[in-house]
């Protein structure tokens, strides 16, 4: 079944055209990798979903129902949750402030309730808390809570973006780049824990990554976008054997050169 | 001389120049003639002499910690020389007002600036040299203090900052002990005679003595002490804290007496400042919005209680209510304003948004004097005979009553932007503060959030100017000019942003002070300007920073966590499953 489906999307900067006509289907607790060079627009295509952008044309549709014209924080709420390809933590926020932040669109207390601090708001409070520790005990920061976040390692900062992003307890998750700026062994880690997310939490997955071995290993479906068109869809397997798609990456020519080697 | 080869004597040399150009500054901008009105120890010092005695020490010092020598004879000789650089600019200065008559261009070359210069000295040469020698002594006192143990080196200063602030308080601390007069008399022999400003020369002595061997010995029981409080169990720890709160508590109650009338006006000033502080802290420190038109909502407070509560002059429109029916009138207004100034602005952010607010509250000062509006809000005569509050039969219509009005408003500020702080709405603003489209992504809405912090900030600003109105009792449009959204901006970054009890340190510095040296008023923005820009270089977090809190391992337990009062256990609950 589809979870989030966009259809026909076109984005333009002015003259530019960063996404056009596109159509993207991600079916329920899949992991679906979006790869293509860098300029693809990938990361204009998140922008869209989570309605930082608005398209020109086309649609975005989150379990059948549109999500265009809708601002970013109702996003959210609709069940979207992102991560940024260069991180962007609450930097001087401790660590479980920055999931608290994330348990927002859950949590109900209002301005009174915050200054009269009632019973509610108290057991509200004490559950978030609960809460934030759990997300940081389960991306393995449990004990660097009340660190700020700026002083966290970059590997760290990483996990606490995605217990920030989980905290919201999204159906579609959007990662740009998790792994981007890692070693192999922090790699294959994150890779585990992405698969892990999904096994476990039963999250829908939307990838970017550079990293081939990432991509083909945990994607079910890998879509290829050049210049804001989607040049390859299908499984890893297809793709990495897909003419259009090693152009795109290595320049024309260099197919032909490989067959003539081979 | 392998050692003195790796000395940098050139930045030496350069740390004395800046030291001798600024001592040259202060004396030809007229601050140390006008300093010089003030004994700290009768006959003996003045604040102007000591003013540059305090600028020699600074660069002695930090010439020899610059020198940075394990050898103790280099930091002396860069103490000296520093010291002696700085002397001798000044003693140039001398030298050149004797061969040009500087006056027609720096007005305060006066000869009673030179007179204090030269120590009165007839000849010129004397002077110089009393000056070349006098830096250099007090750079080898400054490097002679730098080579002792930090133990013996804080202590006597302590010791002398003491002295020079009893010294410059002291008609302030007579007046105090007034009601007291057996205590009066007995310390009375501490202050020169009584048509004498400043300090007697033993009192002087006394008070260093007392606070360098109290601070000396502090320093060394310090340790236990912390090491006793830290060992007793948490309730005992708890007991502790809530008596030393109970004790404060008590200070603060009975405050008015000790300070008297005129003190306690300046309290009351202050308390209205921290009250402005509270709020603005809550829109800039918290939210991060920078609001530089924040004195427009005191107005509007102070409009409000004006026009609802006054019964004489010539407004067509009075409704002569009383202060506390006005009241909370004059906050919500306040609110609404904020409110609506905030709906323009939501979407600008930064130094735009900071120069919008300020036109705001340009425009509400124009508007207070305008001819259009003057038959309701009196125009540039202002409203008179504002309502004073009343608590029964009692009439708060001075300063000792008001302090308390004031104190009790400042408490329930505090309490508000300390719960604000750690809760759901606190932790949007800060989100906000630190990355607007990512707040937005967390499902914050930034509408509500923004136009919330505009809201509560004004409600504090209307609420102190309510008060100030009453306090008053005559609202006059210059009353609420630029410069005070500038000073509460001020005290905010001295504090430290974000800092509650930064807000009241920020206001005790930079509104507190002042009011105290009121004879040294016209230096006041330039005192002001060369605090901030230190404030930014050395301590950018300000005198208090916000501290953060513990809270992943040091949670409160007291609430027993019951299942499901929040469904916090949607898809993530799988989590705890899943380990």
């Amino acid at each position: 079944m589809s979870m989030l489906k966009v259809q026909k999307l076109v984005k333009r900067f002015g003259g530019l055209v960063a996404i056009g006509d596109l159509d993207l289907d991600v079916k329920e607790q899949a992991i679906h990798s979006v790869i293509g060079p860098n300029g693809a627009g990938k990361t204009t295509l998140f922008n869209c979903i989570t309605g930082f952008y608005k398209p020109e044309e086309g649609d975005i549709l989150l379990n059948g129902e549109s999500l265009l014209n809708k601002s970013p924080d109702v996003i959210t709420h609709k069940g979207i949750a992102r991560t940024y390809q260069n991180i962007r933590l609450f930097a001087n926020m401790p660590a479980i402030e920055n999931v608290l932040v994330g348990l927002h669109s859950h949590l109900k207390t209002n301005l009174l309730g915050a200054i009269f601090r009632f019973p509610s708001v108290r057991q509200e409070e004490k559950q978030a808390l609960e809460e934030a520790r759990r997300l940081l005990r389960f991306v393995g920061l449990a004990g660097k809570g009340d660190l700020l976040a700026k002083n966290l390692p970059y590997g760290d900062q990483r996990r606490l973006e995605i217990a920030r992003a989980l905290a919201s307890k999204p159906k579609v998750l959007l990662l740009d780049e998790p792994t981007a700026g890692m070693n192999p062994q922090e790699t294959a880690e994150m890779t585990h824990f992405i698969q892990h997310l999904r096994d476990e939490l039963g999250i829908t997955i939307l990838l970017i990554e550079h990293d081939m071995k990432v991509v083909m290993g945990i994607s079910e479906t890998v879509t290829v976008l050049d210049y804001g068109v989607k040049i390859a869809e299908g499984v890893p397997a297809e793709i990495q054997r897909n003419t259009r798609v090693i152009e795109a990456y290595l320049g024309r020519g260099v197919v032909a050169n490989l067959e003539q080697a081979a | 001389m392998t050692e003195k080869s790796q000395v940098n004597w050139t930045k030496i040399i350069q740390i004395g120049l800046i030291g001798g150009a600024v001592a040259v500054l202060l004396c030809l901008v007229g601050m140390v003639e006008a300093f010089s009105k003030r004994d700290i120890i009768a006959g003996v010092i003045s604040l102007g002499q000591i003013l540059l005695v305090i600028i020699v020490f600074t660069i002695g010092y930090t010439g020899a910690k610059r020198a940075s020598s394990r050898d103790w004879r280099i930091s002396l000789v860069s103490g000296i020389i520093a010291g002696l650089l700085v002397g001798s600019l000044i003693a140039g200065l001398v030298l050149l007002s004797k061969g040009i008559n500087l006056r027609p261009v720096l007005v305060n070359a006066s000869p009673a600036l030179f007179k204090i210069l030269t120590f009165d000295q007839k000849t010129t040469a004397m002077a110089v040299f009393y000056l070349v020698a006098g830096g250099a002594g007090v750079g080898l006192i400054a490097g002679l203090l730098y080579i002792l143990p930090a133990r013996i080196r804080s202590a006597i200063i302590a010791g002398l900052i003491w002295v020079i602030l009893v010294g410059l308080l002291q008609d302030l601390i007579r007046l105090t002990l007034t009601p007291w007069p057996q205590v009066a008399n007995a310390v009375s022999w501490i202050f020169g005679a009584r048509n004498q400003k400043g300090l007697s020369v033993i009192g002087a002595v006394a008070i260093f003595i007392v606070v360098t061997g109290g601070n000396f010995l502090w320093a060394g029981w310090k340790p236990t002490v912390q090491a006793s409080y830290q060992g007793l169990p948490a309730p005992r720890q708890n007991m502790v804290r809530y008596g030393s709160l109970f004790l404060i508590a008590l200070v603060l109650l009975y405050m008015p007496n000790l300070l008297g009338p005129f003190l306690s006006e300046v309290a009351t000033t202050v308390g209205l400042y921290i009250l402005m502080g509270l709020g603005l802290n809550i829109v800039v420190g918290f939210a991060g919005l920078l609001d530089l038109g924040y004195v427009a909502f005191f107005a509007i407070g102070a409009y409000v209680m004006g026009v609802l509560t006054t019964t004489g002059g010539e407004l067509t429109t009075s409704a002569q209510w009383t202060f506390w029916e006005a009241l909370p009138v004059a906050v919500l207004a306040s609110v609404i304003a904020g409110v609506i100034l905030g709906v323009p602005v939501l979407h600008i952010r930064g130094d735009y948004l900071a120069i919008v607010t300020l036109g705001f509250g340009e425009i509400i000062r124009i508007l207070a004097l305008s001819d259009m509006l003057k038959p309701h809000i009196g125009g540039s005569q202002g409203i008179v005979q504002v309502a004073r509050a009343s608590i029964g039969e009692i009439v708060i219509d001075d300063a000792q009553k008001l302090y308390y009005l004031i104190l009790i408003a400042c408490l329930i500020g505090a309490f508000i932007a300390l719960r604000l702080k750690d809760s759901r709405p606190g932790r949007a603003w800060m989100a906000m503060r630190e990355d607007e489209d990512v707040a937005q992504a967390m499902g914050i809405d930034l509408v509500v959030t923004k136009l919330m912090a505009f809201g509560v900030g004004a409600a504090f600003s209307g609420l102190s100017g309510a008060i100030f109105a009453s306090k008053l009792a005559t609202i006059y449009p210059h009353s609420f000019n630029l410069l005070i959204s500038v000073n509460v901006l001020a005290l905010i970054i001295v504090g430290g942003m974000g800092s509650i009890p930064g807000v009241v340190v920020g206001a005790l510095a930079l509104v507190g002070l002042p009011e105290l040296l009121r004879e040294f008023d016209e230096f006041r923005l330039m005192v002001y300007g060369a605090v901030l820009v230190a404030m930014m270089l050395y301590r950018p977090e300000g005198l208090w920073p916000e501290k953060t809190r513990q809270r992943e391992l040091h949670a409160e337990e007291d609430v027993p966590v019951t299942e499901n009062v929040v469904d916090l256990t949607g898809a993530t609950s799988a989590v705890t499953g899943g380990q």
